[in-house]
């Protein structure tokens, strides 16, 4: 643990604060312009080439909004529930491995923050105390629409996350280990965990679209019925820090589902190009981006094409048709390794 | 043909219900999503309608109803002699009107021996009905291709005489609307407005 290495680390975790944060604004931009596209519209192009000082225009906009707090909220949890959402959801970009490792002067500089032996444990922690600004902001405002929205959301996220670890311990049954860093190495060319786990890779999927509130889950702040849901009477830059923070939750979900399905920054034939190892790194960094913007695009697409789950809708797929599919996947997948240890 | 007999719909649009179960297929609802997919995705790599505004102008009918013009005549005297039947026509009330009697020395201004000291149309009230211009007897106002543009304070949108009243070198066409029909009808004594 010498000065350089905790240099490194800290640079490291800047750098991909910075591009959370970055690729955040810019899923801003893209989701609005995805979904002119798919209305036969163009969407914002006016702040600049094809709009890309946008999210600079919103944002600078929240900024100068009225900063409105309700009479009767609670003033530290009303302040909290925004800020806990966004700090939770920057967390899990700490533990996804971005990309291999680059040697420099014959040092090995792994592009990933922390290589804890419970990656897999430590998202699902995280992920599951993400819902507690969504509940305490809900709570704070005082408002019932936004309490409905609340109550939504923490019961949304029971449910589904039952499913999303059973779909998740396939995988760990299989790899043998909670290391998100060995998975992908296990992963190496083409040996995707999608080509072994479709069913649970289709659980999970479905899954994380509940965990990021997104369409056609996106119960906890429905526009129609509830006015916004739990950021009913959050305005400023509060209320960006909610919408930020569930683009950041689809960025970080998106490299989720890329590092455990989609062999994380490792390409096919990537052996066989005879690169430097540093190359390889870079290309394969390059390589997972392109896989989480394909997931982002997906994520927008969905929204665009399925309408919103009734409530009992919602409920009744998590806890009758996804969950006991991924028990059911489970059992498979054990079954499969145990008949193959056997042979 | 028995009573009890399905007679059909009388629109002929009408479907019979059908309760069959679904599918498996249709019961895991992922074909039908796929289907959604590729839907959306088609849209995704249409020719987009959307009309790039201020540079791009979708071409405007010639007898489009927007912003008034109080005309002159050849010799550039206003037309108008504030009778009030434009203000009486309008179902809005958005017209309002100060008459004036003309001085001697102002003949080159004013055609008849009446005229509008102060027209004000309240553009926010407007419909652009256009019926102000039927009602005229003096083809004085007429609606134009032209458009209300938007603004920040309600005053400014009480057009006066010195927005509505062409200027005297710059004319308005407003032939495409005084059709030889328009100018037949307006000339019948038998419509009421014209007695």
């Amino acid at each position: 643990m010498d000065g350089s290495f905790i240099l490194y680390k800290i640079i490291l975790a800047s750098v991909i604060l910075l591009i959370s944060l970055i690729v955040a604004m810019y899923a801003t931009l893209i989701e609005r312009k995805v979904a002119g596209f798919f209305q036969d519209r163009l969407g914002p192009n006016r702040a600049g080439p094809f709009g890309v000082f946008q999210p600079l225009a919103d944002g600078l906009k929240l900024f100068f909004k009225e900063e409105f707090m309700p009479g009767s909220a609670d003033q530290f949890l009303y302040i909290l529930g925004p800020s806990l959402t966004m700090m939770i959801a920057l967390l899990t970009s700490a533990v996804i491995p971005w990309g291999n490792s680059l040697s420099i002067n014959g040092v090995e500089y792994s592009l990933q923050v922390a290589d804890i032996n419970v990656g897999v444990l430590y998202v699902f922690a995280i992920l599951s105390i993400g819902v507690y600004g969504i509940m305490i902001g809900g709570w704070a405002s005082n408002n019932k629409y936004a309490l409905i929205g609340a109550v939504r959301a923490a019961s949304q996220m029971i449910s589904y996350e039952l499913a999303m670890s059973m779909a998740i311990i396939a995988i760990v049954m299989m790899s043998g280990t909670l290391s998100l860093k060995d998975m992908v190495e296990q992963q190496h060319g083409m040996h995707w965990n999608i080509i072994y786990q479709p069913l649970g890779f289709l659980i999970f999927l479905v899954c994380a679209f509940a965990e990021c509130n997104r369409s056609p889950f996106d119960l906890p702040e429905c526009e129609t019925e509830l006015i916004g849901g739990y950021h009913t009477e959050y305005s400023s830059m509060k209320l960006g820090f909610y919408l930020f923070a569930e683009y950041i939750n689809m960025f970080i979900s998106s490299a989720m589902i890329a590092t455990l399905f989609f062999g994380g920054y490792n390409f096919p034939f990537m052996d066989d190009l005879n690169l430097s190892h540093n190359a390889l790194t870079i290309i394969g960094s390059l390589v997972l981006f392109l896989k989480i913007s394909f997931f982002l695009f997906f994520f927008m697409w969905v929204r665009w094409t399925l309408p919103r789950f009734r409530y009992d809708q919602l409920m009744r797929l998590g806890w009758k048709s996804l969950l006991p599919l991924a028990i059911v996947n489970v059992l498979i997948t054990g079954f499969v390794i145990m008949i193959k240890n056997h042979l | 043909m028995s009573e009890n007999q399905n007679i059909g719909s009388l629109s002929g649009h009408s479907k019979v219900v059908s309760n069959k179960k679904m599918t498996f297929a249709e019961r895991i609802y992922l074909p039908a999503i796929f289907g959604g997919f590729a839907i959306t995705l088609s849209h995704f790599f249409k020719k987009k309608v959307t009309v790039q505004y201020p540079e791009v102008k979708r071409p405007f009918s010639e007898i489009y109803r927007g912003k008034h013009v109080l005309k002159r005549d050849d010799e550039g005297r206003e037309r108008c002699t504030a009778c009030g039947l434009c203000a009486l026509a309008c179902p809005a009330e958005a017209i309002t009107m100060i008459a004036a009697e003309r001085k001697e020395d102002e003949m080159h201004l004013y055609r008849e021996e009446k005229y509008a000291a102060v027209y004000e149309i309240d553009m926010l009230r407007c419909i652009f009905c256009g019926l102000c211009e039927e009602a005229c007897p003096k083809e004085a106002i007429f609606l134009t291709q032209e458009i209300v543009p938007s603004n920040f304070h309600r005053n400014d949108f009480i057009y006066g005489k010195e927005l509505l009243v062409e200027p005297v070198d710059k004319r308005v066409d407003i032939s495409k609307r005084q059709t030889p029909e328009v100018l037949k009808f307006k000339l019948d004594k038998n419509q009421s407005h014209n007695t």
